[in-house]
């Protein structure tokens, strides 16, 4: 079928692919642009390895042909680490043992990224909720959740110090 | 898990899609958020030869509550109900359902148009429109219809919308009282074991006015005429409430999958649909 | 305090981060920037990619296989199919059982899913199309999936490959779909014991087949050399090893040629210890082809085609006296293996280790059975987060201690304390030859029952109950109590091998002049965190820092043969490796010490990071400075350079044990359950790394509760897979996930030689009984004795229907 153009901001940086309609985001990002951290898991929806932030939204990129984001502003997980470093939810990941395969780790922290933008203060039960479109096989989720309120806590209190 | 191949549309208003479908009849769908179609290409469980993307037509946005009349375009998200303030002042049992919809990711794609027009009888929002006593607009080569939610739905997946038509908007009135969507599933994610939808008006003691619907009981979402009749004129106690479920249950027609057999579900229905007029109740 | 204050001895034990440390994870700073290196971000120029046709039917014969609108598809380059294989004899491959499988159907197919034919294309859309392309005819077959009805008389037979053979690789067959039957015990004196008992307690215990359901699916990438000869093999390989040497075997590539790489691996589980048509189908294809060739499969075909777990029926018998001591234990289990025997158990364990199945308790006399049978389901039988049927094992004992608790009208926790083997009988002779190492049963068990207020949890549930029966409430209070013991890190070569591979593990160091160091292992992580705790155990036994200490796995070019990661074996055994090679190192560094020093090399010892000069802790050599003396200094007698390997074959297996309980509510009108609370005791002995143990444990725990609530591989009666995609297959996400508190005691084993145990597993263990005992005890006061897992909504709604608990 018809390869067209495709015009993606991923990072910051601009890109054109030549590809066929069905191709699905996912692997645009992972083979022809060599964005290799969001991850295929289950192909239907349900795991969220593959979660990118697609014009503000967490999007399973498994269920967007590319051709639909045709235009679209994204950030993957290579991308959230700002010029001064890691981001802090990459150091509280680290910190409190949010990991472990890593497998999920790319689309967990990209949807957590996109959770506190939204919900600066969460609860643990807001945080269960909100990520319980990304499923982990090794830590039980506890210390993701950990994880994320640590960092929520300290994006909070790093910026009243600035205030 | 790979889709076939196919030519992909997108059209900048509703008159392009209509052209669209009527020049590639059953051959072409439209896509709004994707997520019920999309994976169903990937499984090669649908034959899809043109795509036409919803995402660039103009007017299939935005939520309008004005005064008693709400209403909401096709390609506005779950994401989208779940955070309009004004909605959920006005019909707060829409923020209440989105929330029980699959997860975060999905929800900011999928679209209450997609979700009521794909004729899934385990979509939630079908139900729900039942319950409220939704229209929906749908716009074909021979102009603009409305149809009534409760006339809607013919079999899974069957609708009375035709394939050169495009369902554009749906509105209801604001509904008065107390509310519930009581929805059983097995994880986040899931469609519902059971699910209802109870809106109930109170006038001093007494239920005024009731509507009861129901997801995943049926081949089609199902509004139960008797259970809302069975309450009104009454103070929705146990032996109300007991009646209404009764009737509600002689409305559906389970089947028996993954989550269970025919008689749990029944058992899960009657349990639901009680806990939902409960709660409604208590907040009318 | 100045700079040249010495740091103190504490300063410097913390500087190391060694044992007993919770070291933060060396791993996370590329998984969390997206730049771990899993096998599907394998590129390599012209690569192709692999995919397959799979079969619809659970029993059919292959009539006809037409490729020609596959080879039209624009993108398809081959489509192999068993005649293709045939010439090299690779449409078979010899399983880690001793059976043999087809690696694409061999005129018949035995289940769905299984691979046809196999199509190579440029890229994985052409790949699809060319499968979607490929027609196969089949003739239906009458299909067998229950076990039972698999070993009646007329049953359909599977493998008519095998007829006329009467005996396997397990000995005799008695039906042709037989597969083994192996014993352990003495059945005679366990049936006088049981016969004789005051008390005896019978159920039916099943374990549903299940699957390990990494979120990483299996995947390889094959890419032969035919300039230089050599193939190279990256994959989702919990064994490179092995892989190696089989792949040597079967393809005629002489072993040095192949290279077989283990990169991140996205999880394991059990599900990437075997060897999978997926891996044979990309080397025969880059062999033809002479390009590198990718294969990924998806989650269904995961789900549907590689390494389900347990599905095991076990018969049991228990006996004891009025007074609760047990007496003897009788166990005869139906093992449905699926297609083919592909279990991946150490050789002469065709059960594994279900002969662990007397658990914590002092049994006196005890006989198991197994019958290993052929049904139209996928093979595999792996140990999904466990070490080999342990878990069934564990979940066995559980539910009989129990039900034996029911049968004497006895609290269970009482009747567990009353049976524990006792601390002083350690080390411990099982009646079913096992030698427990170590074990404080009595200590953890008070220490958990204490922790949750157990007698008040009891006072809860029973007012519960009252109130249930006058009607106030319709949730019910469960209290599952657990305590399990494993038996893992196998294991000592004399007993356990496979393919003839005995399970001893590896390590190398090298110490760099600097006084820096890299190690290699014969294991490979799939998210334990190896390169973070290896180097610790590392870090304390040589006295570099964990910091300066490189740990590579899993590239069989450069790493020690070792067996792999699974069974919890890795720190029993590639960790006790660890250990004695860097001991190796520092009796080396003892030797350059003294005569750096100037003394007799009885005249210094180890502290904490260097050598002292005994009595003159003023006088010492650090390990920095030895390093660079042994690259530096003609030392006389000693030979330059610091390095050394360790090949470690265990003694014995190791045995960890813990105390689990699970608080449940159960809404008895539509069986939805909430965990209110689960209290996780372990004893693993010497802890390596706390916070690793712990996330281990939440890990370990979750998939137990999946697998307990709802986790299952369903058929139908025609071999239909009906849970084959994340909708049905139930994974839970952190909304259905409670939180779980841990706790720890610590019984050292007096073999291994740091005294570490291993972990990964047993939460998974101790947990599946743990959740399960809960739903059970939730509905014992209503008369329940035994109710099949999983305990999915339905299924406990039909408990409570069954017991008549609904109007």
């Amino acid at each position: 079928m018809t390869k067209s153009i495709i015009k993606l901001t991923v990072n910051g940086e601009n890109h054109e692919v030549l590809a066929e309609p069905r191709e699905l985001l996912i692997h645009v990002l992972r083979e022809r642009l060599n964005l290799t951290g969001p991850h295929i898991g289950c192909e239907t929806t349900h795991c969220g390895a593959c979660t990118v932030e697609l014009n503000g939204k967490s999007v399973k990129s498994c269920t967007v042909f590319a051709v639909q984001a045709n235009g679209a502003e994204i950030t993957t997980i290579e991308g959230i680490a700002g010029p001064a470093g890691l981001h802090v939810l990459q150091q509280s990941f680290r910190e409190h043992h949010g990991l472990q395969c890593g497998f999920c780790t790319p689309g967990m922290i990209t949807r957590a990224w996109r959770l506190l933008k939204e919900n600066p203060d969460p609860t643990e039960e807001d945080v269960r909720f909100g990520m319980a479109g990304n499923l982990c096989r090794c830590t039980g989720y506890q210390n993701i959740v950990k994880s994320i309120l640590a960092a929520a806590a300290e994006i909070n209190a790093s910026r009243e110090a600035a205030e | 898990m790979i889709p076939a191949a196919f030519e992909y549309h997108r059209p900048k208003d509703v008159g392009g899609v209509i052209a669209l479908l009527q020049q590639h009849g059953d051959e072409a769908r439209v896509v709004a958020g994707g997520h019920s179609l999309i994976p169903m290409m990937k499984l090669r469980m649908t034959d899809v030869q043109h795509l036409v993307d919803l995402q660039d037509v103009a007017g299939l946005g935005g939520i309008q509550v004005a005064g008693e009349q709400i209403t909401i375009g096709a390609m506005v998200t779950q994401h989208m109900l779940i955070n309009n303030a004004d909605l959920t002042e006005a019909a707060p049992i829409l923020k209440e359902a989105a929330l029980q919809i699959a997860d975060p990711q999905v929800r900011y794609m999928g679209t209450i148009g997609g979700n009521v027009a794909n004729g899934d009888p385990g979509n939630d929002m079908p139900a729900l429109m039942l319950c409220l006593g939704a229209t929906y607009t749908l716009t074909g080569p021979n102009g603009t219809r409305k149809v009534a939610a409760r006339d809607f739905y013919e079999a899974a997946y069957v609708t009375v919308r035709e394939d050169s038509e495009l369902l554009t908007q749906l509105t209801f009135a604001a509904p008065k009282g107390g509310y519930a969507y009581e929805k059983q599933k097995r994880k986040i994610g899931d469609y519902a074991t059971a699910a209802a939808a109870v809106q109930i008006a109170r006038e001093g003691g007494l239920c005024v006015a009731a509507s009861v619907s129901m997801t995943n009981l049926s081949d089609v979402p199902v509004w139960s005429k008797a259970a809302g009749a069975a309450l009104v004129g009454t103070d929705c106690g146990p032996a109300a409430i007991r009646a209404a479920v009764d009737a509600a249950l002689k409305d559906i027609n389970p089947t028996e999958d993954n989550r269970g057999p025919v008689e749990f579900k029944r058992h899960v229905a009657k349990t639901v649909i009680g806990r939902a007029i409960a709660r409604a109740w208590s907040r009318s | 305090m100045n700079d040249l204050t010495p740091p103190t001895h504490d300063e410097r034990v913390a500087n190391l981060k060694g044992m007993g440390h919770s070291r933060k994870r060396v791993e996370d700073a590329r998984f969390t920037q997206g730049k771990g290196n899993y096998v599907d971000d394998v590129k390599l120029p012209g690569m192709l990619f692999g995919d397959f046709v799979r079969s619809p039917y659970a029993h059919a014969r292959v009539v006809s296989i037409d490729t020609a609108a596959a080879m039209a598809v624009p993108g398809v380059l081959a489509v192999l199919t068993a005649k293709d294989l045939a010439p090299l004899n690779l449409h078979w491959m010899p399983t880690l059982a001793g059976d043999k499988q087809m690696v694409l159907a061999d005129g018949k197919v035995l289940f769905q899913g299984q691979e046809v034919a196999y199509v190579v294309a440029t890229d994985r859309y052409a790949a699809a199309d060319g499968v979607e392309a490929v027609v196969v005819e089949y003739s239906e077959l009458p299909v067998v999936t229950d076990p039972f009805k698999a070993l009646e008389p007329g049953a359909p037979v599977l493998r008519e490959d095998l007829a006329g053979q009467t005996s396997g690789a397990h000995g005799a067959r008695r039906h042709h779909n037989h597969i083994f039957k192996w014993e352990v015990g003495d059945e005679a004196a366990t049936d006088q014991a049981i016969g004789e008992a005051e008390v005896v307690a019978e159920e039916m215990v099943y374990y549903h087949r299940t699957h390990p359901c990494p979120l990483e699916t299996c995947g390889c990438v094959a890419s032969m050399d035919k300039i230089n000869g050599k193939l190279t093999l990256w994959g989702t390989f919990q064994a490179p090893h092995v892989v190696r040497t089989v792949a040597s075997l079967l393809s005629g590539i002489e072993e040095h040629n192949i290279r077989v790489i283990s990169p991140d691996i996205g999880g394991g589980f059990g599900n990437k210890v075997g060897v999978y048509p997926g891996y044979i189908c990309s080397i025969v294809a880059s062999i033809v082809t002479g390009k590198p060739v990718k294969w990924v499969e998806d989650r269904m075909e995961n789900l549907m085609a590689t390494a389900f777990a347990r599905d095991y029926w076990m018969k049991g018998k228990i006996s004891a006296t009025k007074e609760g001591k047990i007496t003897g234990l009788h166990c005869h289990v139906t093992a449905d293996h699926g297609a083919f025997d592909a279990c991946a158990d150490p050789t002469k364990f065709p059960a594994g280790f279900m002969s662990i199945c007397t658990g914590s308790y002092d049994i006196p006399v005890a006989y198991l059975g197994v019958d290993g049978v052929y049904t139209n389901k996928a093979p595999g039988g792996v140990s999904y987060r466990c070490s080999f049927r342990v878990t069934e094992a564990a979940y066995f004992i559980e539910r009989m201690i129990e039900v034996l608790a029911i049968e004497l009208n006895m609290d269970a926790a009482e009747l567990r304390a009353k049976n524990f083997i006792r601390k002083d009988q350690f080390p411990y002779q099982s009646a079913l030859g096992w030698e427990y190492d170590s074990g404080d049963y009595h200590t953890a068990w008070d220490k958990a029952l204490k922790a949750v207020d157990y007698d008040g949890l009891r006072r809860e549930q029973a007012t519960r109950v009252e109130a249930f029966k006058r009607g106030e409430t319709r949730k019910l209070l469960g209290i599952g109590l657990t305590h399990f013991t494993e038996i893992v890190g196998a294991g000592p070569i004399k007993n356990c091998d496979i393919l003839g591979m005995g399970m001893f593990d590896s390590c190398e160091i090298r110490i760099h002049p600097t006084g820096s160091a890299i190690a290699r292992l014969g294991t490979i992580s799939q998210g334990q965190g190896h390169a973070t705790t290896f180097a610790q155990i590392l870090a304390s036994e040589i006295g570099i820092p964990a910091d300066s200490i490189t740990i590579e796995e899993g590239d069989t070019d450069t790493a020690p043969y070792g067996l792999g990661t699974y069974g919890s074996r890795s720190t029993p055994v590639a960790g006790a490796a660890a250990a004695m090679a860097g001991r190796k190192i520092r009796a080396k560094a003892q030797m350059i010490a003294a005569y750096l020093l100037e003394v007799h090399d009885d005249d210094v010892e180890f502290d904490v990071d260097r050598f002292v000069v005994k009595g003159a802790p003023e006088r010492f050599k650090t390990m920095k400075a030895i390093a660079y003396a042994a690259y530096n200094q003609a030392i006389p007698g000693v030979e330059p350079g610091l390095e050394a390997v360790s090949y470690y074959d265990p003694p014995n297996m190791t045995y960890p044990f813990g105390a689990y309980i699970c608080v449940m509510e159960i809404d008895v009108d539509t069986g939805v359950h909430e965990i209110r609370q689960f209290y996780a005791l372990d004893d693993c002995g010497t802890r390596i790394n706390p916070m690793v143990i712990e996330g281990q444990v939440h890990g370990g725990l979750t998939e137990a509760l999946a697998i307990a609530m709802g986790q299952e591989i369903a058929y139908d009666e025609i071999g239909n897979v009906k849970t084959g995609t994340l909708m049905d297959f139930f994974l839970p996400t952190a909304w259905e996930t409670p939180h779980y508190t841990s706790d720890h005691t610590v019984t050292p084993s007096p073999h291994h030689p740091i005294g570490a145990k291993g972990v990964g597993e047993s939460p998974n263990v101790g947990g599946v009984p743990a959740f399960s005992n809960a739903v059970h005890d939730a509905f014992r006061a209503f008369g329940l004795r035994q109710s099949h897992m999983p305990h999915d909504h339905w299924r406990i709604w039909r408990i409570a229907h069954d017991l008549g608990l609904h109007d």
